[in-house]
């Protein structure tokens, strides 16, 4: 009983995209939407399908993921690493701190073109893109959140005699996981963005690139599909990442 | 702990810029020595001379001017539109059920990828640039003005209605002054990416900007041209931020956010 009435509720919460949907399909069968101003609903699925069977959207995606995990993973582990540091550790505060501020207002799309220059075209590029965008938010709130550890909670474990090594993985790293699990949320979204954008611009391959080739051979059906699957990603992403967050602290009060 | 004994001695400023001061001299020797491949890293000084010539022919500035037209057209567009609908959606039940799953499910989208159904509605132009820009910023606008007029203290929409105070006048003169820090909160939020997407649009579509001018660097391998525009943005994201800060504090001087910072 229960997961039906939710699924109900869920279907009820989503309905004003099914009119909108299908308000878009009507008038673009009815005529009232020139055709050149793209496909409808029911042919983008069309297209969508026919990207599947032949494998394209597969390959596509998958390199994609690659680059975005690649990135991703690496920038948050040095991210957290730079943002405890920060928080704990005095010379490393002088050292980023101001590095940190003085990045922090730059619009990091700006970088794109470097990235090319240096990295070339392929993977690299991508790669260093998606590292960059998620760097700033993961430090930031890694140290915001390292900071913000009740001194108490050091002090009783020091004088417990529990070593520096301890306190760090037992104590602090817990205690700013909300804070630096925040932060990753931000860069989850932030990264798939800046991935997106760079595979557009100049690549051979990927979801991006998808988009862009598909559009300029003027498939536009193909082009509406991959833009679906792009947006669903990150919406998808998104949300899952929420419910990982809501299972790993779920030993303390989270509303996020 | 000891450090602030040895740090008394040594001016706070010094501190403040040693470390981005070390890394622009790591980067100028770097070159200067040889180490790096002056293509794939001009020396700082080659930067900024370019950067000088560049902003003494008008080139870069008028790429720059372009950016941040584009960039603040679509961004108060998106407050416009935002701060209306995030006050109809906290206001009215039925505007609420229609854009509650609409914001949720396109706040955390790339909208990005939709510059290219943009660019076949409203071709290469400045419009295209601008809706995308709008597009991004306006989630986080939404989102901020539906949370600050929802959070309302009830007392005070009371005592107004209770004086007799007219709906669209407790709108004017109670919610939207209450909900002001939350609205601009989202307003602080949405600004940087306002940037940023400007940006990336120009270097999609052409049209110049600094994205347009750095992406054309890029193609022709013009490092140094490439390094100006890294640069200029930046200065350029600085200072909007910056102004975006006065402008915020000046209007919630009567807040009790800016008696706390006093």
């Amino acid at each position: 009983m229960r997961p039906l009435a939710g699924l109900g509720r869920t279907a009820f919460y989503y309905t004003p995209l099914l009119i909108i949907g299908l308000a878009w399909e009507a008038m673009a069968r009815t005529g009232i939407l020139p055709p050149d101003l793209g496909p409808s609903p029911m042919q983008t699925i069309a297209a969508l399908r026919l990207l599947y069977t032949d494998g394209d959207l597969v390959m596509h995606a998958g390199i994609s993921f690659w680059r975005e995990f690649a990135g991703f993973a690496s920038s948050c582990v040095l991210g957290t690493a730079v943002g405890v540091g920060m928080a704990r550790v005095d010379w490393v505060r002088t050292v980023f701190r101001p590095i940190v501020t003085f990045l922090y207002p730059m619009p990091k799309s700006a970088l794109i073109p470097l990235l090319l220059l240096w990295f070339g075209i392929d993977h690299m590029s991508k790669i260093a893109a998606v590292f960059l965008g998620c760097l700033l938010p993961v430090v930031t709130s890694a140290f915001n959140g390292a900071r913000g550890v009740e001194p108490q909670l050091i002090w009783s474990a020091r004088s417990l005699g529990t070593s520096s090594t301890a306190i760090l993985w037992k104590i602090v790293l817990p205690a700013a996981l909300p804070d630096i699990l925040s932060g990753v949320r931000i860069a989850l979204s932030v990264s798939w963005l800046l991935l997106v954008s760079a595979e557009l611009l100049i690549s051979r391959s990927g979801l991006g690139f998808l988009i862009s080739y598909t559009g300029e051979s003027g498939d536009y059906s193909s082009m509406f599909a991959a833009i679906l699957v792009v947006v669903s990603i990150g919406f998808l992403a998104d949300r899952l990442f929420l419910h990982v967050i809501r299972w790993v602290l779920r030993y303390r009060d989270f509303t996020g | 702990m000891s450090a602030p004994a040895k740090e008394g001695r040594v001016p706070r400023w010094l501190v403040r810029y040693a470390s981005p001061v070390a890394v622009l001299a790591a980067w100028e020797l770097s070159v200067r020595l040889g180490l790096v491949d002056p293509f794939l890293l001009p020396a700082l000084s080659s930067v900024l001379l370019r950067a000088a010539e560049e902003i003494a022919t008008g080139d870069v500035l008028f790429h720059a001017w372009l950016t941040i037209y584009r960039a603040m057209a679509g961004f108060l567009a998106a407050t416009a539109l935002g701060v209306t609908i995030g006050v109809l959606t906290a206001r009215n039940r039925y505007c609420r059920w229609f854009f509650e799953p609409l914001v949720s499910v396109g706040f955390p989208m790339p909208k990005i990828a939709f510059m290219a159904i943009f660019i076949l509605w409203f071709g290469i132009g400045d419009a295209s640039k601008i809706v995308m820009v709008t597009l991004t910023c306006i989630f986080p606008i939404i989102s901020a003005t539906y949370l600050g007029c929802s959070q309302v203290d009830r007392y005070l929409v009371w005592s107004a209605r209770n004086m007799g105070t007219s709906e669209r006048r407790v709108l004017w003169k109670v919610v939207l002054p209450a909900s002001l820090p939350q609205i601009l909160n989202g307003l602080q939020i949405a600004f940087p990416s306002a940037l940023i997407v400007t940006v990336v649009t120009e270097m999609i579509s052409s049209g110049g900007g600094l994205g347009g001018y750095m992406i054309l660097a890029a193609r022709f391998a013009l490092s140094e041209k490439v390094f100006v525009g890294v640069v200029v943005i930046a200065v350029v994201g600085y200072a909007l931020l910056t102004v975006f800060g006065h402008v915020r504090r000046h209007i919630l001087a009567w807040h009790a956010e800016s008696q706390m910072a006093i």
